[in-house]
């Protein structure tokens, strides 16, 4: 090895290995690509992504409040929520009537998130999950705000909460 | 009718018309092929799988793909561009490649015109399209653009002078300038010059290299630096130019190369009766291997900086290529 520490070899020698690695790749890749092959046929053969990997942000309409943390906390500005009370009858009567707030509206616009995560870190109700699903490209940029609803399929692919170590 | 076709064709203009409809249609073909056997090669040494979804199998119509795609492209040329500049420069890249065709010799008559002088032609030709490449450069109005630009121009000066001193080894063993003549000059020796000439042949394919801006020697697009060098500003059909250029100046590189060194269209051992046939075959194979061992440097070796490719030329392949010329020489008049 040319390291600098007087061990040298032959000049070009580097060069040779070099060439030797690569054609060496090329042909392992060709007649073994059971065996070498580093990515995959995407469309047609998916890989499965890691369990926690950053793929997109699904929401729990249940346990969300509309308290409005996480599109305050949102460094773009790309969460829109909206929300009314709704009154409900008191359990006793007499009593003082209950109020629920409900959401109405809770759009994530994801041309603009940038998938920092701090909406997910906010929430105190836990009503946000990185979820490692990734296939929601759309051919217009306006069709990147998607809603409620799809925000809620996205929970179906929310991975199981590892147990906490004891 | 085959009288009335020879005469047709022995009209200058009736034949010149095929001649440079059969070039025009040789480029993009030649263009296609190496560059896509270019995306496959690479993805196979990067372990990758490459192009695989155009056109069915493996991907084949990649290309033909990513061409029509370029078609489609807005044709943008930047507000402060030199306009009439700023397009030729494209179409000056690419006569340069359509020249070198000329005289490339692909079997025992088949060229296009066998100047005497054939060598010293496609040498003074190759060196027109850095003109459309500093061209391209000087008029896009962008910094990056002209620093890939005269990069280019300052690469010229290192390689050009080895690309000449190499060849005049092979050209002193074959007695003529002439392309077809030292194919022939290789046949009546019985061996290619590559035999006797390795060092020259070593030191063309280095400056072919250079030649072709491609990596190690790509420092006027260097990606990593220069956004693109000269090409940053072109999009759609005159990128395409200088891409199939490029591609096409591989194969016109390799052409010659495998014309001076290794025998051209001839084979040790292939009887001359069949050359009318074979030779074609015979250049172009002996072009795809060269075209293959260019692809191989590419995605093995890290790009120079320009001033090592000086110093590589000046203190290393312009004296090893003089000493060559002379121990040549002297062996050709003592032998």
């Amino acid at each position: 090895m040319a390291n600098g520490n007087g061990s040298r070899t032959l000049l070009g020698m580097g060069m040779v290995k070099g060439l030797f690695v690569t054609i060496t790749t090329m042909f392992k890749t060709i007649f073994l690509p059971k065996k070498h092959l580093a990515t995959v046929n995407y469309p047609k053969v998916k890989e499965t992504p890691a369990p926690r990997a950053r793929g997109v942000i699904a929401l729990d309409q249940e346990a969300c409040t509309v308290c409005m943390l996480c599109a305050r906390q949102c460094p773009d500005w790309c969460i829109y929520i909206e929300g009314h009370k709704e009154e409900q009858p008191p359990s006793k009567p007499g009593g003082r009537i209950k109020v629920r707030a409900t959401l109405d509206r809770f759009d994530i616009d994801y041309a603009l998130c940038m998938y920092c995560g701090i909406c997910v870190e906010v929430c105190p109700f836990d009503a946000l999950f990185w979820t490692p699903e990734y296939e929601y490209s759309e051919t217009q940029m306006g069709e990147m705000l998607h809603d409620m609803d799809r925000l809620q399929d996205w929970m179906k692919t929310v991975p199981e909460v590892p147990a906490l170590e004891p | 009718m085959t009288t009335f076709v020879t005469e047709l064709f022995s009209n200058f203009w009736v034949s010149l018309a095929a001649k440079l409809a059969l070039v025009a249609m040789m480029i993009p073909l030649i263009g296609m092929v190496i560059g896509f056997a270019e995306m496959k090669l690479s993805a196979k040494m990067q372990s990758r799988i490459g192009p695989y979804f155009a056109g069915g199998r493996w991907g084949w119509a990649q290309l033909i793909a990513d061409g029509v795609k370029f078609f489609q492209k807005e044709d943008l040329i930047p507000e402060d561009a030199d306009r009439p500049v700023f397009k030729s420069a494209p179409l000056l890249v690419l006569v340069g490649t359509v020249a070198l065709f000329v005289v490339i010799p692909f079997g025992p008559g088949l060229i296009f015109r066998d100047l005497s002088v054939g060598i010293f032609y496609a040498l003074a030709i190759s060196s027109i399209s850095t003109i459309g490449v500093l061209m391209a450069g000087w008029s896009s109005a962008n910094k990056y653009s002209l620093m890939g630009g005269l990069r280019a121009a300052g690469q010229l000066i290192a390689y050009e002078l080895p690309l000449v001193l190499a060849v005049v080894g092979s050209v002193i063993m074959a007695g003529t300038l002439s392309m077809s003549g030292i194919v022939e000059a290789q046949i009546a020796a019985g061996y290619p010059f590559v035999i006797l000439q390795v060092v020259g042949f070593a030191i063309f394919m280095i400056a072919a290299l250079a030649e072709l801006t491609r990596i190690p020697f790509d420092m006027p697009i260097a990606e990593s630096e220069l956004v693109m060098g000269y090409l940053t500003e072109y999009s759609g059909f005159r990128f395409l130019f200088f891409f199939l250029a490029e591609f096409a100046n591989m194969f016109t590189m390799s052409a010659i190369a495998a014309t001076l060194f290794l025998g051209g269209y001839w084979l040790p051992g292939i009887p001359e009766s069949v050359l009318e046939f074979a030779g074609p075959v015979i250049l172009i194979g002996k072009v795809f291997i060269l075209s293959f061992v260019m692809i191989w440097f590419r995605w093995t070796f890290p790009r120079f900086r320009e001033d090592q490719l000086q110093t590589l030329a000046w203190k290393w392949l312009i004296p090893i290529a003089l000493a060559n010329i002379v121990i040549t020489a002297v062996l050709k008049v003592l032998l």
